[in-house]
C-alpha cells in the first residue's frame, strides 16, 4: 500500500500538497526500480514548473531519468540533502528523500493526478 | 520516470531458476535474459572489490577451433598471434573487417596445440562464428560451436582463490593470470581460467551447459562463508569500467579500429601470416589514429553518459563511450574518444550534460588497480 494522504503521477513521482504548498518526491516503487541513485538534478529556486512538464532528473548507477511535476508552481525549495545524500530517495522516498517544494497557482490541477488506490493498482500491472 | 527501451530476449540462462531465487531483477542483453542485479549495483561491486563475485556469464559465446593449423587459421583470421602462445595460456583479441574494423573483442585460450577456445561476446557470437568459420576455411582446422552447449561461471576478487581452491582437483593457484586448464570443479569436467573483466583476480570456469546449475550451486555455497555476492550485469560493467577494460556496443564498433581503441598493441601486423585487416591496420598505424579512446574523471557536477558529446573549448573534438558514477572512487568516470591533441593525461575538456557544459579531466587508464 502507497501512503494515503498522496497523488501520485504515472510517471511514478509524489505530491503533498499543505495549503498552496507541494512537496514533490518520487515513490518508492520508482526508487526501487532504478536502484541505487546516484545523482538527482533539480531546478533553481525561483524556477517555473509545469504540470507533467520535467522539473529534473535522477540518476541510478546505470541510468538517467526524468522527472515530471505532478503540478505546475514555482520552486520555493529544493532538498539540500539530496546534492551529497542521493541515496536518500531509495532509503526513504516519501520523507528525507524528498526533492523539490512547489508554490502551487492552481490547486485544482490535483484532480488530474492519480489517488492512492489508482496508483497502487498502476503499479501492480507493472 | 521514462522507461527503458523493451529488447526481445531469444535465449534464458540455464541459472534462470538460481536468480529468481536470489531475487534479481532480470534484464535482456544480446538476445539472452540475464541477471541485471540482485541486491543492489553498489553493494555488488564492492563485494567484488572487497571479496568475491559470482557471475553468470552463461551468454558468452565459445567456439572451439581445432586441427593441425588451427593456430595459423586464428592468425589469419584476428589480429594477434595464437600462434605464439603456449599451450595453457590465454590472449586477448580482436576479429576486424578488411576495413579495420573491430567486429568483436575475444580472448583466445590455446588449450592444446591443436587446440583453441575462442570466447566472443554474446551479441556478436552469431557473426564471429560465421565468419571464422568462413576464414579458417582454407586451413587444416575446423570450428566447433559450443555456445550453447557451454556455460560460463565466473568468480572474481581478492577471496577468489580461497573459494575455487577447495572444490578443484587441480591447484588452481598454480594457473597464471591469462592461464587456462582443464580439470573437475566440484565434480564436474571443466575448464578454469585465470581471466576476467572486473579489475580482480579471479576465475572463469567453463563447464557444460547441463551442468551450469551444479556448479552454481557448489560455488555459491563455498562462498557464502568468505561473503560472496550474487553479481548481475549492472555492477559488471561498473566493474570493468573502473578497471579501464572497453566494453563490446558501447566503446568498440565496426566504425572503431584498434589503434582509436588504444588496443594497438594487440595488432601484430608483422605476424607471418596474412590476416584479414592487415592492409588497412598498417595504413592506420603509419597514419596514426584519426581519435584516441581515453578515460575521463568528471572535475565538475554530472555523470558523463554514453553519447554525450565532448568538447575543447568551443571546438567539438568527440564523444563519451561509457560512463558512470565509480562506486570504488565515489566521482564520476567517463570513456571517450577525443581528437589526438586532447588525448594527453592533464588535458581539460568539457562534457556536454543536458546543454550545459560540465568540466572533465583526460587522465589514465585504468581508474583503478588492485591493490598486490
Amino acid at each position: 500500500m502507497v501512503p494515503q494522504d498522496l497523488r501520485y503521477t504515472r510517471d511514478h513521482e509524489w505530491v503533498r500538497l499543505a495549503g498552496d504548498l507541494a512537496t514533490v518526491g518520487v515513490t518508492k516503487f520508482a526508487a526501487d526500480q532504478l536502484g541505487d541513485i546516484v545523482f538527482v538534478e533539480l531546478p533553481a529556486v525561483g524556477a517555473s514548473v509545469a504540470a507533467f512538464a520535467t522539473f529534473g532528473v535522477v540518476e541510478s548507477v546505470k541510468a538517467v531519468s526524468d522527472l515530471f511535476s505532478p503540478l505546475s508552481g514555482v520552486v520555493t525549495e529544493v532538498n539540500p540533502a539530496l546534492a551529497g545524500q542521493p541515496e536518500l530517495v531509495n532509503s526513504d522516498p516519501y520523507g528525507e528523500g524528498w526533492m523539490v517544494r512547489l508554490k502551487v497557482a492552481d490547486s485544482a490541477q490535483l484532480a488530474d493526478l492519480l489517488d492512492p488506490a489508482a496508483y497502487d493498482q498502476l503499479i501492480a500491472e507493472v | 520516470m521514462t522507461e527503458p527501451p523493451l529488447e526481445v530476449a531469444i535465449h534464458a540462462t540455464p541459472l534462470l531458476d538460481r536468480h529468481r531465487a536470489l531475487g534479481a531483477r532480470m534484464t535482456t542483453f544480446s538476445g539472452w535474459e540475464m541477471p541485471l542485479q540482485y541486491r543492489g549495483i553498489l553493494e555488488e561491486h564492492r563485494a567484488v572489490r572487497e571479496r568475491a563475485g559470482l557471475f553468470d556469464l552463461s551468454h558468452m559465446g565459445e567456439l572451439f577451433v581445432e586441427g593441425p593449423d588451427a593456430g595459423e587459421a586464428l592468425s589469419a583470421a584476428l589480429v594477434s598471434e595464437p600462434p605464439r602462445l603456449a599451450v595453457g595460456r590465454a590472449q586477448y583479441s580482436m576479429i576486424c573487417a578488411p576495413n579495420g574494423g573491430i567486429l568483436d573483442d575475444l580472448i583466445v585460450y590455446r588449450l592444446a596445440e591443436e587446440r583453441f577456445l575462442v570466447v566472443a561476446n554474446a551479441g556478436n557470437t552469431p557473426l564471429v562464428s560465421d565468419l571464422l568459420a568462413q576464414r579458417i576455411a582454407p586451413h587444416r582446422a575446423i570450428l566447433d560451436d559450443r555456445s550453447l552447449a557451454m556455460a560460463l561461471c565466473a568468480i572474481q576478487g581478492p577471496r577468489s582463490i580461497e573459494i575455487v581452491a577447495p572444490l578443484a582437483n587441480l591447484d588452481v593457484a598454480s594457473i597464471h593470470y591469462y592461464g587456462i586448464a582443464e580439470g573437475v570443479v566440484a565434480g564436474i569436467p571443466a575448464l578454469v581460467a585465470r581471466t576476467g573483466y572486473t579489475g580482480e583476480d579471479g576465475f572463469e570456469i567453463f563447464v557444460e551447459t547441463a551442468r551450469a546449475g551444479e556448479l552454481w550451486d557448489a560455488l555459491w555455497s563455498a562462498g557464502r562463508a568468505h561473503g560472496l555476492a550474487a553479481v548481475g550485469l549492472g555492477a559488471r560493467d561498473t566493474l570493468r569500467l573502473e578497471a579501464g577494460m572497453p566494453l563490446y556496443g558501447n566503446d568498440l564498433d565496426p566504425g572503431v579500429n584498434p589503434f582509436e581503441a588504444n588496443l594497438g598493441r594487440v595488432v601484430r601486423l608483422d605476424k607471418p601470416i596474412d590476416f584479414v585487416g592487415r592492409e588497412a591496420l598498417r595504413r592506420i598505424a603509419e597514419n596514426g589514429p584519426a581519435r584516441l579512446l581515453v578515460g575521463l574523471t568528471m572535475t565538475g557536477r554530472g555523470i558523463a553518459r554514453h553519447g554525450y558529446p565532448v568538447f575543447a573549448g568551443e571546438r567539438a573534438t568527440g564523444v563519451v563511450t561509457s560512463g558512470t558514477l565509480s562506486p570504488t572512487l565515489g566521482r564520476a568516470i567517463a570513456m571517450a574518444y577525443v581528437a589526438p591533441g586532447e588525448a594527453e593525461p592533464g588535458t581539460i575538456v568539457a562534457v556536454e550534460i543536458r546543454a550545459a557544459r560540465v568540466a572533465a579531466e583526460v587522465v589514465p587508464l585504468p581508474f583503478y588497480r588492485r591493490p598486490r
